[in-house]
């Protein structure tokens, strides 16, 4: 068994990208060069190819989100599968993998079957599914995995929701030893969590917002690292936000147990102190944002690996969802294009983060944490990389996404590192070269 | 310009004294025999209420009317609300009469907020679930300065449910701006994580600590908003602790509450009518501090400033 990434049929792209500093720390290159592509795949001779002028730009082997929601079945009126993975594309992805929360969850052979079918046909990226871990995701009963992995599920998850019942989630962990697949995990105590929907502190209280206390995400954490430990698991853990949940994964990972961590980029720029907004749009997601002491810890987790990856837990929802109350609003904020520049500009410009750590916390951990092939810009592989704009400013418009829902946290900002070019599995999916959308123009 | 009035943040110290003084004077406006004035006349107001309230709601009604408005009340039982509208076409809708205030209650954090996206009108948060009840927070601050003094330099003790009350979160935040002491007493399960950085008060889980204050402010023990949360293990012994009766209070400690009041369970029924509590006065004074602030979101309007200025309090 093998997990099956799957992606429209398309002609395999010949370019060549000109004067671009190319940056793969994966595989050592750091140099600033003409970049050929022929016949989808990286190298051979740049004689008569379309040319695309990359000076001052940056290549970066393609980004790799393990942890996007595609809407489909269902709520295709927030996002399908052509839509978000346009907009997994324009944000310089060139793989995801997508959650099961859909209607009818994603958590039978026939489900996932027909999604399979369908991103051959739409998918203008690789995507990949995690199927439920249970039926419904309602924690109770164990979906069909064995069946599921032979389809090519990627893993299994009940994002969403955490497994609350102990005696299932090791069930899972031991019915894992059938599939090899990580089992992905939301994690809260959903008795601790409660009607919470903002991080539980003084600017909860002051707001009269119930409370998500950060040990609500650590002690599901805690319970399922022992689970795995004891029955020899592998887990990844969903969308890290507390420092209580850091502390608990660092003693995993000290001890060898198999975990694999992410965090969002919400998580690593933005605290509850947005919440004065009082806008759900931008800043109601779960977890919800914390203290700044939790986003500095976070940081660090992220550049000694304790978490091992980031992902954006891209969340469409509908504009009139989000025009509620922030306390009737539905959880979940947009990410695959906005990704890259938001922790460019508040990570790397800023100097907390070096630019070639960003690059393998997009690309090459997250794709190994999911045994995924990992991006690179190394002589003869598939064409999977973005070109990215460092150098110039773009206000983030809610008028220009991809993705059919337009909830972002970072409506408004001033961000840099805009993707301007993505070849995904050795083909164009992305372009914004020459401001044409969609279309490259023949420069050579 | 400043024009909604959402919490009390929305406002500086200077703001909350001029609305205080204003509410004064339509307070002796009410001493005269006829209790209407012109000020707002040709103006309307539209108290768009989707949670029960009684105190608020006629108030705001009356106030409009003593200032001649315009006052449509909407309630969310027996409007399109009951159909499935949401508050974004509520208000639009609403809108489209064009009122010069909206005034909202709404049973969930940041109706009044999501209100100002869809309406020109002048937006006063009337509560938002457990956010902010300015216009409760400046009554009080109105009640305490008439009966009692100047609020600088008071110490003020809320007692109870803190978890659940916008009424405790804006009134600390207006009696701290004003220069007052605030402390909050409870059951530490009723007093929200970081309430004393948040709300900047001090916090207590014994009683005995409101003997150093001169004002106790009573919160209602908001059954309705506990759900299977178990906050306390009865009310029975919730009263036997935190109750606030006679035996508790010493000589000139003055008592304040929004009501609704549960007599016997957070405050004594002997308590809750004494006249030396101010329960009562609170309410009366409701209604001349809404005169102010509706007279006050108005004439934050430029172009309507100068014709009001006089607020017609001469014209009669």
């Amino acid at each position: 068994m093998s997990i099956r990434l799957i992606q429209a049929p398309g002609e395999p792209a010949s370019l060549v990208v000109r004067g671009a500093r190319l940056l793969d720390p994966d595989a050592g290159i750091d140099e600033t060069r003409d970049l050929v592509v022929r016949d989808g795949r990286i190298g051979g001779s740049a004689a008569g190819l379309e040319k695309i002028d990359g000076a001052g730009m940056l290549v970066a082997p393609g980004f790799v989100d393990p942890h996007v929601h595609l809407r489909t079945p269902g709520r295709e009126d927030t996002e399908d599968l052509a839509t978000g993975t346009a907009a997994a594309a324009a944000g310089g992805f060139t793989a995801i993998l997508a959650m099961p929360n859909t209607h009818p969850s994603t958590d039978s052979p026939a489900v996932l079957g027909s999604l399979i079918e369908r991103a051959g046909l739409e998918a203008r990226i690789p995507v990949g599914f995690l199927p439920a871990i249970t039926v419904g995701q309602h924690g109770e009963e164990l979906s069909e995995q064995g069946e599921m992995a032979q389809l090519g599920a990627a893993g299994f998850s009940d994002d969403g929701w955490p497994v609350a019942n102990a005696a299932v989630m090791r069930r899972a962990l031991q019915y894992q030893k059938l599939t090899g697949l990580p089992l992905v995990l939301h994690e809260e105590d959903p008795d601790l969590s409660g009607d919470g929907c903002v991080h539980e502190g003084p600017v909860a209280t002051r707001l009269g917002l119930p409370g998500i206390p950060g040990v609500s995400e650590a002690v599901a954490v805690a319970r399922d690292v022992l689970l795995a430990e004891y029955e020899g698991g592998r887990i990844h853990i969903c969308h890290v936000s507390a420092k209580e949940t850091v502390a608990e994964i660092r003693r995993a990972k000290e001890r060898g147990i198999a975990v694999t961590a992410e965090v969002t980029p919400h998580h690593l720029l933005l605290t509850h102190d947005e919440l004065s907004s009082l806008d759900p749009a931008r800043h109601k997601m779960n977890p919800p944002l914390r203290a700044e002491e939790d986003r500095q810890l976070l940081i660090e987790a992220l550049l000694d690996g304790t978490i091992d990856c980031i992902a954006t837990d891209h969340a469409p929802h509908a504009q009139n969802e989000k025009e509620e109350a922030f306390e009737d609003a539905p959880f979940g904020v947009t990410g695959l294009e906005t990704a890259f520049a938001a922790c460019y500009t508040g990570l790397v410009e800023s100097g907390l983060v070096p630019l070639d750590i960003l690059i393998q916390r997009l690309s090459g951990d997250p794709a190994r944490a999911f045994d995924i092939p990992v991006p690179t810009l190394a002589e003869g592989a598939e064409a999977n990389f973005s070109l990215i704009d460092v150098g110039s400013t773009w206000e983030v418009a809610a008028t220009d996404f991809e993705s059919r829902s337009t909830n972002s946290a970072f409506t408004g900002e001033a961000l840099r590192g805009r993707v301007a070019l993505t070849l995904a599995g050795g083909k164009r999916a992305w372009s914004r070269i020459a401001g044409r959308v969609g279309e490259i123009s023949q420069n050579s | 310009m400043r024009r909604h009035l959402l919490g009390i943040s929305d406002l500086d110290r200077p703001e909350v004294a001029r609305i205080l003084r204003e509410s004064r004077r339509f307070s002796e406006v009410m001493e005269r025999d006829i209790k209407k004035l012109p000020t707002l006349r040709g103006r309307s107001i539209i108290n768009l209420f989707f949670e029960a309230s009684t105190r608020t709601s006629t108030s705001f009604e009356l106030a409009g009317k003593r200032l001649s408005a315009d006052v449509v009340n909407v309630k969310g039982s027996g409007s399109s609300v009951e159909k499935g509208e949401s508050l974004k076409d509520t208000v639009l809708t609403l809108d489209a009469y064009r009122p010069d205030v909206l005034v909202i209650r709404h049973s969930s954090v940041g109706a009044a907020q999501i209100a100002t996206q869809y309406t020109d009108a002048a937006v006063i948060n009337a509560g938002d679930g457990t956010h902010a009840h300015p216009t409760q927070a400046l009554l009080d601050l109105y009640t305490v300065e008439r009966e009692v003094g100047p609020l600088d330099g008071l110490h003020v003790a809320f007692v109870g449910d803190v978890a659940h009350s916008r009424v405790a979160r804006s009134g600390a935040l207006a009696f701290r701006m004003m220069g007052a002491n605030v402390a909050l007493v409870g059951p530490p399960t009723l007093i929200p994580r970081d309430a004393d950085t948040a709300l900047g008060a001090t916090i207590s889980h014994d009683i005995a600590d409101i003997a150093s204050a001169d004002l106790v402010y009573v919160l209602r023990m908001q059954r309705e908003r506990m759900g299977k949360g178990g906050f306390v293990p009865t009310l029975r012994e919730y009263s036997a602790l935190f109750g606030v009766n006679h035996s508790r209070l010493r000589p000139g400690q003055r008592v304040l509450h929004a009501g609704p009041m549960n007599r016997g369970v957070e405050i004594s029924p002997a308590l809750a009518d004494d006249p030396l509590a101010l329960i009562e006065r609170q309410a009366g004074y409701g209604m001349v501090v809404r005169m102010a602030v509706l007279h006050d979101a108005i004439a934050q309007s430029a172009e309507t400033a100068e014709a009001i200025d006089g607020m017609g309090l001469e014209a009669r």
